[in-house]
Formats: C-alpha cells, sequence, structure tokens
C-alpha cells in the first residue's frame, strides 16, 4: 500500500509539472484529486487496509494529498501568471497608429484676436458692449463732431441707405450710444463690425473695429498713455510703443499709437515701410463737444477714446497679406489658427 | 504734400539732417510717410561738361567724337546722341562714375577712338523719361561741378500725410512754419515787391453774384507777358511738389499755391468777355470744357467763374479751356479767391474731380492769405515773364476775417494733460506757433492768427503745447478713479458659449460679409411673400454682388462652401455667429431690426480622420445632432418637428422649437438650391437659429437632485411601426404610458429591411426605469412594460416585435 501511495503522489506531482495550461491542469487535478481521483479513490480504499496500519497510511494519503494540492495550487499561480503573460503579449498594438479623435474647430482668426483684446480690456475693468451696426448720420458722425461736407468724412467713405441711415463707418458711435445711457464713470470697449467702400489687399469693405472709451472725474492724457500702454504690452508682448499726434474730429488732443515693429524689431522692413514702426490704433482725449452732445460737463469730467482695428492687428500677427482671406473662409486658411 | 528739405531751407534755418527732421516732425504731429532722395544719389559722381567741338567718327557714321570741357580740360568722348550742339552744357559720366541702376562707367574704346566718359540721358539718369537725347542742362549750370548740387538736385523730398484740420500746412510756408517752432528760430516769409504800373487794375471788374459761396476775391492784371518755359529752379520746386511744368504763367500760379498754400488761377484776360469776371451759381445745364479737356455738366449748386456772358472756371476745382493762358496769351487775369470749403467739396465729388486746388479749398483756407499769394504771383510774373503790372488789387472781401480769440487756463491744461508744464512753458509754445498770449490772472487770451482756423478752444491749445511739449515726455499713469469690474454685457456671452460648443464638434467659426447679391432670394426659393426677401439695399453698394443686406445667413454660408467646394475642398463644416438685418418696412425710416444668429453649414466627409471604420459622410442627422449638442449645450430643450422651408428638401428638414416659439430651422439644402450654388453633385445641411429665442430659454443655476439610492431595473423593446407614425410620437406615447418610473428612455436601433413587415420599420428602445424611494421588483417592471405595449397598440398601431 505504501508502495502504492508513492507512486500515486510522483506520478501526481510529474502530472502537475508537467501541465502546460489551466485546463491541462483541471485535468491533473480531476485525475489525482477529483472526487473520483486516483488519491482519493486511495482513501476510500482504507477498508481493505488492516485496521492497526489505517492511521499510518491514512497519514500518508492525505500527506500526499496536501502535497499534490499544493503543487496544483504553485502551478496554476505559474500557469496564469504565464497565461496572462501571453494574453497581454498577443494584445500588444501599434501605438504609432493614430488614435480616433474627434477634430476640434476652430474659432476664426479675428474672433481669438477679439478675444485676446477682450480679455486685456475686461481684466483692466472694462465692460464690453455692442451697437448697431445700421447706423443715423447722427451718431456716426455728428454727434462725433463730424458735421456734413466736413472733410474727415472723405477718409471714410460711407456705404449710405437712405439719406439719414448708414452702415456705420467706425466702432465709435457706441461711445455716443453708451455715455447716452448711462452717466460716469464710464469704462467700456466695443468690439463690431464696420463697413467702408473700399476693396484691396489692405481694404475690406466690411471690417473690425475695437472701440474703447473712459470717462471719470479728472481722467488725463497721461492715463490715456497708461491703459493703452498696458493693452500693448499684453498683446504684443515688451516692446517699446510711441505716441504721436494726430487728428480725430472727435477727439482733443489725439493721438496714434505705434508699436516698434514686431517683424524687424525696429530695424525696418518692407511690414513697417522702413520705419521701424507699426501705427496700431488711433486716440485721444474725448472732445469736449462731444462730452456736451451727450449732456456730460466738460468741466466736470473728461475722458479718453481709442479704436484700433482688427484685421491690422491680426494680419501683424499672423503675418497674413491679404485681408480678403479673412472673408473668403477657405477651409485649409480657417484651420491654420 | 510734398516738400523738400532745401526748400523748407528758404524758409527757415535747419539745424538737423533730414532723417532727424522727419523724426521731429512725425513726433509733433507732421506725419512723414517717407522720405525719397530728388535723384539719384549716384548722380553725385557725374560732373557738368560742355560741349566744345563735334566731329563725325571717322569710323561710325552713326557716331560722334565731342570734346568736353569738364572744368580741368577737355576730355574726348563718344555718343551717339544727335541733339547737341556746341557750347550745350551737358551730364558726363567719368571713368569710375557709377550710374543709377549699378552700371560703371570706364574708359572704353569705339571703333578706334578712345572715349573717356558718357554722355547721358534724362532716362539713363532716372530724372526723366526723356531717352531719345543727350540731357542738355541749363547754360547757367556750373562746369566742372557735381551733377546733383549744379542743378539743385542734391535734394530730399519728405511725403507728408496733413491731416484735414491742418489746410495750413499744405504749403512750404505752413510746415516751415512748424519746423520753426520746433528749431526755436525765426521764419523767413520771402519779400513781396512789384513795380506796378500806372494803369489801374479796375478795368477788369469783378462782381461776386454769390457771396455766401465766396467771401473773397481778388484779381490782378498783368499785361506784356511772354509765355515761355519756366527757369531751371522753378521747374525744379515743381518737381519736388510732383507737378509738371507747363509755361511761366502756369508754372507760377502752381508754385505759389505750394508756397503759400493759396490756389491761384491765371486766366487769359484777352478771352474774358467784357474784361469782367462774375462768380456765380451755374445756370441749370449749364456746360463747360475744363482745362483736362473733358465737357463737365454743371448745376445751380455749383459755383462758376463766369465773365460777361459764359463760365470761365469751376471755382476752386478747374479752370475752363476757354480762357487758357496758351503760348499766345499776353495779358492775365489772376485769380487768388477764398471759396466755401463746403461749396468746393460737393462740386468736386459731384464732378467725380480732384484737383490740387479743391483739394486745398474743401478743408477750409485763410482767406487772408489771398492777397499775399497775389502779391507774389505778379511778382514772379513780373521777373520771369516780364509782365507789367496793373495797379491795385481788385478785392471782394465784404467780410474780412480777423485773429479771434480762445480763453486757456493753464492749470487746466495741465490737468487734462497729466503733466507739468509751467505758465511760461505754455506761453512760449503757443507764441512759436504765432499765437498771442495775455495773461488775464489765472487766464492766458490767445489770439489766434487767421491761418489756424483749426484752434477753436481750450482743448486745440492743449493738444498744441502737447505735441511741441512731446506726447512722449507726458508720464504715463494708471488710472485712478472708481474701481469697476470688467465683463460681457448680454449677449456676448451666449455668443461664446455658442462658439465653444460648436468648434468641439468640429466646426470651424467662419465670417462673411453682411451685404448680399439680391438675387440670393431666388436662389434660395424664398416665396413672394417671405419676409427674408425685405432685405434693405445699399444706395452705393461696392457690386451688385454686395448690394442689400443680408436677412439670413444662409446665402454666405453656401457662398462659402461653393467657394471651398471649387478649390477643391470637400469636407466643409462651417458656422457663423452674426447678425442679420429685418426691416419693418423699405424704404428704411426707422433703424431696422439687428438679430443675432447662428448659422452651421456641413458637408461632405465627416471632419474625423479615421483609419479602421469608414469614413462617413455627413448626414441630416449629423447636423441635427450639431444643433442639439448645441442646444444642450446651452442647457436648452428644443423640439424639432417638419417643416416647409422651400430651400430645403421637403423630406428632410425640420423647425426647432424652443419653449414654444419658433428658434430655427435645419435640413437638407433642396438639390435646386444647391444647384444654383454649384453644388449640385453633394449634399449640404445648413440650420440656421435665432439666437435671442435661446437666450430667453436659458436657463438659471441648476438645482441639485440627489443622486439616486436604489438600483435601476432595464427593459429594452423592439416595436413594430408603421412608418408614417414618427418616431417623436413613439417616444411620446411610452413616456406617458411608463410615467414617473421612465427615468431614461433611448432609441438605440432603426432598422427597416427583410426582417420587418412591409409599409414598417422597427425602432428598438432601452427603457430605464427606476423608483426614488425603493428597488423595483420584476413584476413592478413588467407592468410598466405592459403598459406600455397597450398604449402604443392602442394610440399608434405599434407592436412589440417578439
Amino acid at each position: 500500500m505504501q508502495e502504492r501511495i508513492a507512486a500515486v503522489r510522483a506520478q501526481a506531482i510529474a502530472a502537475v509539472r508537467a501541465a502546460q495550461s489551466l485546463d491541462e491542469l483541471e485535468q491533473v487535478r480531476i485525475r489525482f484529486t477529483g472526487k473520483k481521483g486516483e488519491l482519493t479513490q486511495l482513501l476510500r480504499g482504507m477498508g481493505q487496509v488492516p485496521p492497526e496500519e489505517r492511521p499510518a497510511v491514512g497519514r500518508l494519503v492525505n500527506e500526499a494529498r496536501d502535497e499534490v494540492e499544493a503543487a496544483l495550487a504553485a502551478r496554476q499561480q505559474e500557469l496564469t501568471a504565464l497565461a496572462l503573460e501571453a494574453r497581454l503579449k498577443a494584445e500588444a498594438v501599434d501605438v504609432t497608429l493614430p488614435g480616433w479623435a474627434p477634430v476640434l474647430g476652430r474659432r476664426h482668426p479675428l474672433t481669438q484676436v477679439l478675444d485676446e483684446i477682450k480679455r486685456v480690456f475686461v481684466g483692466l475693468g472694462f465692460q464690453v458692449v455692442e451697437g448697431p451696426e445700421i447706423e443715423t448720420d447722427w451718431y456716426n458722425f455728428e454727434a462725433l463732431n463730424i458735421p456734413p461736407d466736413h472733410p474727415a468724412r472723405d477718409l471714410q467713405d460711407t456705404f449710405f441707405i437712405t439719406e439719414d441711415i448708414l452702415l456705420r463707418t467706425q466702432t465709435s458711435p457706441v461711445q455716443i450710444r453708451v455715455m447716452q445711457a448711462q452717466q460716469p464713470p464710464v469704462r467700456v470697449i466695443a468690439p463690431g463690425k464696420v463697413f467702408r467702400v473700399d476693396a484691396d489687399v489692405t481694404h475690406s469693405p466690411m471690417f473690425h473695429q475695437v472701440e474703447g472709451l473712459y470717462v471719470d472725474e479728472g481722467v488725463t492724457f497721461g492715463e490715456l498713455k497708461g491703459t493703452l500702454s498696458i493693452m500693448a504690452r499684453e498683446l504684443f508682448g515688451k516692446r517699446p510703443v510711441r505716441f504721436r499726434p494726430s487728428y480725430f474730429p472727435f477727439t482733443e488732443p489725439s493721438a496714434e499709437m505705434d508699436i516698434q515693429c514686431i517683424i524687424c524689431n525696429g530695424a525696418g522692413c518692407r511690414v513697417c515701410k522702413h520705419e521701424g514702426w507699426l501705427e496700431i490704433l488711433g486716440s485721444g482725449m474725448v472732445h469736449p463737444q462731444v462730452l456736451r452732445n451727450v449732456g456730460y460737463d466738460p468741466e466736470k469730467v473728461s475722458g479718453f477714446a481709442f479704436g484700433m482695428g482688427v484685421e491690422r492687428i491680426a494680419m501683424l500677427a499672423y503675418g497674413i497679406d491679404d485681408i480678403r482671406l479673412f472673408f473668403e473662409n477657405d477651409i485649409r486658411f480657417l484651420r491654420q489658427f | 504734400m510734398r516738400v523738400s528739405y532745401r526748400w523748407l531751407m528758404d524758409y527757415v534755418d535747419i539745424p538737423w539732417p533730414v532723417e532727424e527732421l522727419a523724426d521731429r516732425l512725425t513726433m509733433a504731429g507732421v506725419l512723414v510717410e517717407g522720405l525719397e532722395p530728388l535723384a539719384p544719389r549716384e548722380l553725385a559722381s557725374l560732373v557738368v561738361g560742355r560741349v566744345e567741338s563735334i566731329e563725325r567718327h571717322p569710323a561710325a557714321d552713326s557716331l560722334f567724337v565731342c570734346g568736353v570741357d569738364v572744368g580741368g580740360g577737355v576730355r574726348t568722348v563718344v555718343t551717339g546722341a544727335t541733339n547737341l550742339r556746341v557750347g550745350d552744357r551737358v551730364p558726363v559720366a567719368l571713368p569710375g562714375s557709377v550710374l543709377p541702376g549699378g552700371r560703371r562707367i570706364e574708359a572704353a574704346e569705339f571703333r578706334g577712338v578712345l572715349s573717356e566718359g558718357m554722355l547721358c540721358s534724362e532716362k539713363e539718369l532716372q530724372v526723366g523719361d526723356d531717352a531719345d537725347g543727350i540731357w542738355v542742362l541749363p547754360a547757367d549750370a556750373k562746369l566742372g561741378a557735381p551733377l546733383l548740387e549744379a542743378l539743385g538736385l542734391d535734394d530730399t523730398v519728405l511725403h507728408l500725410e496733413i491731416y484735414p484740420n491742418r489746410p495750413d500746412c499744405l504749403s512750404v510756408i505752413g510746415v516751415a512754419r512748424e519746423v520753426a517752432a520746433l528749431t526755436g528760430g525765426r521764419l523767413r516769409l520771402p519779400s513781396l515787391h512789384v513795380d506796378e504800373e500806372q494803369e489801374a487794375a479796375e478795368a477788369a471788374a469783378v462782381e461776386v453774384a454769390a457771396p455766401d459761396l465766396c467771401p473773397r476775391y481778388t484779381a490782378r492784371v498783368m499785361r506784356r507777358l511772354a509765355v515761355a518755359p519756366s527757369p531751371a529752379w522753378l521747374q525744379q520746386r515743381l518737381r519736388v511738389a510732383g507737378m509738371r511744368p507747363i509755361n511761366n504763367v502756369v508754372d507760377i500760379t502752381n508754385f505759389v499755391m505750394w508756397e503759400w498754400g493759396q490756389p491761384l488761377h491765371a486766366f487769359d484776360y484777352d478771352q474774358l468777355a467784357g474784361g469782367r469776371i462774375v462768380v456765380r451759381r451755374a445756370r441749370p445745364g449749364e456746360r463747360l470744357v475744363t482745362l483736362d479737356g473733358v465737357e463737365r455738366e454743371l448745376d445751380s449748386d455749383m459755383l462758376v467763374i463766369a465773365d460777361a456772358e459764359r463760365a470761365v472756371g469751376v471755382a476752386g476745382v478747374m479752370g475752363g479751356g476757354n480762357s487758357e493762358v496758351t503760348g499766345a496769351t499776353t495779358s492775365v487775369l489772376l485769380e487768388s479767391a477764398n471759396f466755401q470749403a463746403a461749396s468746393v467739396r460737393r462740386t468736386a465729388r459731384r464732378l467725380g474731380m480732384r484737383t490740387e486746388a479743391s483739394h486745398r479749398f474743401e478743408k477750409g483756407l485763410d482767406p487772408n492769405a489771398a492777397a499775399a499769394a497775389s502779391l507774389r504771383a505778379a511778382q514772379l510774373m513780373q521777373e520771369l515773364a516780364g509782365a507789367r503790372v496793373l495797379r491795385g488789387l481788385v478785392d471782394v472781401y465784404p467780410q474780412p476775417v480777423a485773429p479771434h480769440t480762445v480763453v486757456c487756463r493753464p492749470e487746466r491744461l495741465r490737468r487734462l494733460l497729466g503733466a507739468d508744464i509751467s505758465d511760461d512753458q505754455i506761453a512760449a509754445y503757443l507764441q512759436s506757433l504765432e499765437l498771442s498770449v495775455a495773461r488775464e490772472g489765472e487766464r492766458f487770451v490767445v489770439t489766434v492768427p487767421t491761418f489756424r482756423q483749426d484752434i477753436q478752444q481750450e482743448a486745440d491749445l492743449a493738444e498744441e503745447v502737447a505735441r511741441l511739449y512731446g506726447y512722449d515726455r507726458v508720464p504715463e499713469s494708471w488710472p485712478g478713479g472708481t474701481a469697476q469690474v470688467g465683463g460681457q454685457a448680454a449677449p456676448l456671452p451666449l455668443l461664446d458659449r455658442v462658439r465653444d460648443v460648436l468648434v468641439a464638434q468640429g466646426l470651424l467659426e467662419c465670417i462673411t460679409y453682411s451685404f448680399v447679391h439680391p438675387a440670393t432670394a431666388d436662389k434660395l426659393r424664398w416665396s413672394a411673400d417671405d419676409p427674408r426677401r425685405l432685405a434693405i439695399p445699399l444706395r452705393n453698394p461696392l457690386s451688385e454682388d454686395y448690394a442689400v443686406m443680408r436677412t439670413s445667413l444662409i446665402g454666405g454660408l453656401l457662398e462659402t462652401a461653393a467657394r471651398n467646394r471649387s478649390r477643391g475642398v470637400r469636407s466643409v463644416h462651417l458656422f457663423e455667429v452674426g447678425a442679420v438685418y429685418q426691416p419693418k418696412s423699405l424704404p428704411l425710416t426707422e433703424l431696422p431690426e439687428e438679430r443675432r444668429r447662428v448659422g452651421i453649414l456641413m458637408m461632405g466627409p465627416l471632419p474625423r480622420k479615421q483609419w479602421g471604420s469608414h469614413a462617413g459622410e455627413t448626414t441630416f442627422f449629423h447636423l441635427k445632432g450639431a444643433v442639439e449638442t448645441l442646444l444642450a449645450g446651452l442647457g436648452v430643450e428644443g423640439a424639432f418637428a417638419p417643416s416647409s422651408d422651400p430651400s430645403l428638401h421637403p423630406g428632410r428638414q425640420a423647425t426647432v422649437i424652443v419653449d414654444g416659439e419658433a428658434a430655427g430651422i435645419l435640413g437638407e439644402v433642396h438639390p435646386a438650391v444647391a444647384d444654383g450654388y454649384d453644388l449640385g453633385e453633394t449634399r449640404v445641411y445648413v440650420a440656421e437659429l435665432e439666437l435671442s429665442v435661446l437666450e430667453k430659454a436659458q436657463p438659471g443655476i441648476p438645482r441639485y437632485r440627489q443622486l439616486p439610492r436604489f438600483p435601476a431595473v432595464e427593459r429594452d423593446i423592439a416595436l413594430l411601426v408603421p412608418k408614417a407614425v414618427p418616431a417623436e410620437r413613439v417616444a411620446a406615447c411610452i413616456r406617458e404610458a411608463a410615467g414617473a418610473l421612465l427615468e431614461e428612455l433611448v432609441l438605440f436601433d432603426v432598422y427597416e429591411g427583410p426582417q420587418v413587415a412591409a409599409g414598417h420599420r422597427s425602432l428598438a428602445y432601452a427603457m430605464t426605469l427606476r423608483a426614488a424611494d425603493r428597488t423595483l421588483t420584476d413584476a413592478e417592471a413588467n407592468a410598466v412594460v405592459a403598459a406600455v405595449e397597450e398604449a402604443l397598440a392602442q394610440e399608434l398601431d405599434v407592436r412589440l416585435r417578439r
């Protein structure tokens, strides 16, 4: 009997070791330790063992069984690990294949530039407002100190709808509407579409401006410079700016702000017409007559206003040389920003 | 406005090189847009020579051998030119000199004759167009001198942009006055003197019949003058001005206009009927051939200069051919007048003419400049044309303009600028511009000369002081004042959200013109009574393509799609956020409503780059999905119902309803419409939504709902649905029948095919059932499904598929 037990045990251990898969191992388990397994049968066969030998034989069988079960467990762990390893190996993918990605759209480059301008001014405490694109002559011109036959009207060739109603040529009429609607302090920017009879590589009959207005007690020209310099630094980085006298009918004194050319850093190039400077915006202290036109008292309040062309800034920022690209909306253009 | 460095120096000393002058002028408000050498710098290497002898080349019929004195001796030069005569002064390029364009001249042998240099034409030197012969220089050009200096060509032209409020700077003297203010130097005006005849100029009777349009008219009469070419110095000045020399009389008027800013006109006095000048409005239908040879039809708003019988000039714009100064002219009536700015501006615009004269008059000129300019021209005509100047100036100037005063408070000026400029400095700046300052306590009473009509109030003086002080010296500061939080007013945050949601779905934002072709309405097949046909027309559109204001975004989107398609781009997925313009009625009597809309266009392959599964084409449901996601992104619930927009496929379109209000349309573009945009062979999908409707429906701050504490039960049902029954009705019926226990209903399959009875389709729904307060039993769930089954059968004749 002892020999028998030893033989079955040896067979079982060898079979466990030889099992190459979990399925094979399961077969081994059934063969030896299952309900009808050989070791199980040996226990059941104890009846034929003389009673005085039974404890020793029983112990031997149980030892053999424990040993085989331990071997089974160990082999199962091994085979499980091997199986996982094999599966993981088989499941490897070419990680360099492109992902299944939904393609993101894009905001129009002009919207993106506008977003950036808005971000700066909102940060400075300005409110972003809008006004109508179709305006009356009064708001677009007269209230801004541009009476009929004023030569400044020549600079802004106007699309007319009636004698009195037109497509606004500038966002400046929003200044008037804002001041009519509220008392100082006023701190707004007004982005929007404007229209002029003009079309070539650098002029579009429709384009975008951002108007700014700051009115309060005791606002100075020095504050105009300070505010616009901060804006320039935010938009164009740290580079020199300069303010030079200019003329707008609705500001006095008037100033244009130039930044050092972002292409040549002032050395002179085609983009800056070898001046080293790029004109970025027009500005000035709100003309006393404009303040009077909206019922403000120029003796009590003062302010500054400014306006800039969004296309021009976008063209400089992105290196775009033809304004028409913005409105052709070629997909291959829009995708670039 | 073109002026030159040397010309300015006739009137003011300039301590700076021209580049520095340009910078200083720009920073003082006289914008220098560019500097241009009056002649190519290379001409410095050429010299003035005199032709001493001309002989035919012994070996070449077409060449000549000239002896040319270049100051230090006679050189032999071979030339092919035939226009030379002994004694002519000519430009000589000696060996070693370089022509404009870089050609280097060396001594060279021409058929056995050594040429020690080259004689040049105007064209070779890039100073003119004449290539036919050697440029014959004025007889007084200094022999042997460098060409540039000898001809006064060593000069630089400054291109100035003069702002419309500064017509005084449309003159060399005006600019010189600015320079003087910057240098602190003195302005030197030319000394004016004329030897007048005994005979009085009153021979010329001047009548101003329209004094409202002509504040001043002066005339001078000159006799026995000789019309001839102008001397070199005068031609040189005109070259600076960018004007073509014509003859001494005309050139003098142009020169004086440039020098003083006062346009002048010379009439052939003998051609003026009755020797009279009448300044009057044109007669209806009156015609005049102007100096440019064009016949102009005048109207009664226009001011003309007439003689006793007919118009001889359009006031302030251009003279008439009938009284032009010609080679035969011996007597001249010189006009130096002042015309009302607005009238000249209107007339010039209506006639489509823009002349140097009208350019100046329409800015508003100083009437007091007229007499000095007239005298200056008379002086020059005496000197250069031998004119006998009749005595006196005929001057109709009923209301002379006197200098005005403007009060200025230095303290307020300092506060406005935010710069600490002393009273004395302020006064000095103003005086340097020829303004006089009288101090009255805290105030300055400033007397403004009549050539500075732009200075009308304190703020104007502030600008004058600031620009001379230097804008760059005003310290920058950050506004104090009331603190405010920035932000965006409605509806801008909504527009941003719309852009975000659409961009996240792969759509590209486009911006199209707000004006469209009037035929857009027909191309989109809008019916005759469609309110979208009420498009506002522009009076002066750029072209028919941009003639009316859009009432829908769809036309612009389709044009954009077509443009992309024609360039070979097939996958087009766009949106636009912008206004459409809807008038109450036409013609417009009040501002129209500007409605904010979002338009979406999708066509061609989906904007998803993907391997493995086949690349899909855009369908109706992609568009609808985009709209649904947009609504969801705004927190808005929308319903969709079949619609009948004529632009869209009759079976593939829907109206979007939000809070019971029509919010827009979506659908496949009608094939006939697509054809009209050359998009016939592809399917195009568009949507257009009214943002005001979406804005109203926006939810407030979300309220938290407790998370479910009990498990859900899932039940899937497959339904056999007659094709005529819309899915939305099936879903509504299920929701109704299932009641409060139905948490979510998802349509997960739509199938038509052999396994489904004819005239039917299969819709499969996943129902999620849940009770808030207990775990649902199978029996409860089954009861819900049974109720749904019964309702579907009874109301819609829909059966469950088993």
